[in-house]
């Protein structure tokens, strides 16, 4: 394809707090520098910078990608913002390896970010102006509307329980308590989750993710500079995108094709035949409990409406043959919304160094996965990575 | 590297800190408003709302009746075709039960929740729903594959808008 291989060599990323008193930039500049500092590069060995972040109405800073663009180790050198909502923490990645794979730049910082406490009451208010501002906005949608519909459709498709379901949030808030950023790290029951308060059915409370401040940062080179950087390079093998309609109530929401399509991007270009044997250990996107096991179903891991006896059976636990969120997910470690998905980057390159700590999975992975998604519902975003 | 001998930085806010200033902010309440053009497939769609009527937009070349309507065709790229009246009645594809207002604080004591679905929209091509919500049931009768009808506003309060339709009830 005429395309350099690319490596992440470092990473780095902030705790995961509901309200830092650092402001978005600090939180970039911490990410960024931690993400250097663990390849012992500077700022000076930087050819450019991808920076992801989603709503500017979170911070109510118009521009906000310049404005933080010092924090994120901008400063004269070429700088891109891609923004896919929710799926950007990804697709920055995704861009860095373009900038790499290109031939056009040997090292890309890629740094994502989120402060969303800074929209008051609360940051689900700027995402009413998500939906069509003619024929949805009127019926004053909050966005936890559009999950209820689609986990309904899900489960009423597949004949799956709340009670299945409510599981995945067991799992990733247990993991979150081995992870020294995690914002909500709990050991839950399945009851806690069915019995706490029900926002819109089947929506609970325990069921989602949290607003959240923080910053993730990674550190992209071309092949031969990987090799003497570092002993334990992370490939980025396969990249994959895709994007559905947005006339979101015309599709069928059991199952989500666009992440399909995304994964068989990626997989394709690593080489990758049976998704299902040959990951190793993978962060599906999980801003609610539910969307790990449709993304499950989506990245080709298992058959449709599959996912929910892999994790009952335990094969998705830290120990299972297939961990997923190992991390501890969005939902024990917090979901700032563009920096999440490149949390969940920075914890497959731990995970297959062998770096993770107390939330080291099994086994020696050599082939991990990452997912974001977001958008209006309509956006898959994944990286394929190897040792 | 090993995450155990990492110092992660972040400095976690309690809501008293702000309260009691012992760290400072700063607020800004904006002022900001628009006005949305409807577009053309949009305007007719209100219009006909006004009048009390559902219209949808075909391609020929797909075969597609779509609601909302829509200029071009998204899957066959091309402008779309001729205007399709199609019924007000419909089938409750999703649905949820909500106890949320938009900006997520929750429904006060006495409110009814929220109940918006997806309506597959008779007379449109399979699949094509659109949001809104139900009204005149319980939440707990309504069900999936449920037939559902229109409830329209008196015709001088309509205003061409989504809401001329105050909400959908079983048929």
């Amino acid at each position: 394809m005429g395309m350099r291989r690319v490596a992440i060599v470092g990473a780095g990323m902030t705790k995961f707090v509901r309200r830092a008193q650092e402001t978005g930039k600090e939180l970039a500049f911490e990410a960024a520098k931690m993400a250097l500092d663990s390849c012992e590069l500077t700022l000076k060995d930087v050819d450019c910078v991808s920076l992801g972040t989603a709503p500017d109405a979170f911070d109510g800073v118009h521009m906000k990608g310049e404005y933080l663009s010092d924090g994120a180790g901008g400063w004269r050198k070429p700088v891109m913002r891609p923004y896919v909502g929710g799926g950007t923490g990804v697709f920055n990645a995704i861009h860095g390896w373009f900038h790499v794979a290109s031939g056009l730049f040997d090292v890309c910082l890629v740094v994502a970010e989120e402060k969303m406490s800074s929209c008051y009451p609360h940051p689900a208010g700027a995402f009413l102006t998500i939906f069509d501002h003619t024929t949805e906005q009127p019926l004053k949608p909050n966005l936890i509307w559009i999950f209820a519909l689609e986990m309904r459709r899900y489960m009423e498709t597949y004949g799956i329980s709340h009670k299945d379901i409510a599981l995945v949030s067991v799992k990733n808030k247990k993991n979150a308590m081995d992870n020294p950023c995690a914002q909500i790290p709990e050991e839950i029951t399945v009851e806690d989750v069915l019995n706490s308060e029900v926002l819109a059915d089947p929506v609970h409370r325990l069921d989602i993710s949290p607003t959240t401040d923080g910053a993730a940062a990674l550190v992209l080179v071309s092949e031969h500079l990987a090799k003497k950087i570092t002993d334990k390079p992370v490939w980025l093998d396969g990249v994959g995108w895709n994007v559905d309609t947005a006339y979101w109530a015309t599709r069928d929401l059991s199952y989500p094709k666009y992440v399909e399509k995304a994964a068989r991007m990626a997989y394709d270009m690593a080489g990758i035949k049976e998704p299902s044997k040959e990951i190793q250990v993978a962060e599906p996107y999980d801003p609610f409990d539910y969307k790990e096991l449709h993304h499950m179903e989506g990245l080709q891991l298992c058959g449709k409406g599959e996912a929910p006896r892999l994790i009952a059976e335990g094969v998705t636990a830290r120990d299972g043959n297939l961990p997923t969120c190992p991390s501890g997910g969005l939902l024990g470690v917090g979901n700032p919304i563009a920096a999440s998905g490149a949390m969940k980057i920075c914890e497959i390159f731990w995970q297959l160094r062998g770096e993770a700590g107390k939330r080291q999975v099994p086994g020696k992975p050599k082939v991990g996965l990452a997912q974001a998604w977001g958008d209006l519902m309509q956006v898959g975003t994944v990286v394929v990575m190897r040792v | 590297m090993n995450n155990k001998k990492i110092d992660f930085k972040g400095i976690a806010l309690k809501s008293s800190d702000i309260k009691e200033k012992k760290v400072l902010t700063t607020s800004w309440k904006p002022n900001l408003q628009y006005a949305w053009d409807n577009g053309v497939a949009i305007s007719r769609y209100f219009k006909e709302l006004k009048n009390g009527k559902i219209i949808a937009k075909k391609c020929n070349k797909c075969g597609r009746i779509m609601i909302p309507p829509r200029m071009f065709c998204e899957l066959c790229f091309r402008p779309t075709d001729e205007w399709v009246y199609v019924k007000d009645t419909g089938v409750i594809n999703t649905f949820s039960i909500s106890y949320v207002h938009w900006d997520a604080s929750r429904i006060k004591e006495g409110e009814k929740p929220f109940i918006p679905a997806v309506i597959e929209i008779d007379g449109a091509s399979e699949g094509m729903g659109i949001l809104h919500v139900l009204g005149e049931v319980d939440p707990e009768d309504v069900k999936s594959g449920m037939r559902v009808k229109a409830v329209w506003k008196l015709p001088e309060e309509r205003i061409g808008a989504i809401t001329d339709i105050k909400y959908f009830k079983p048929e």
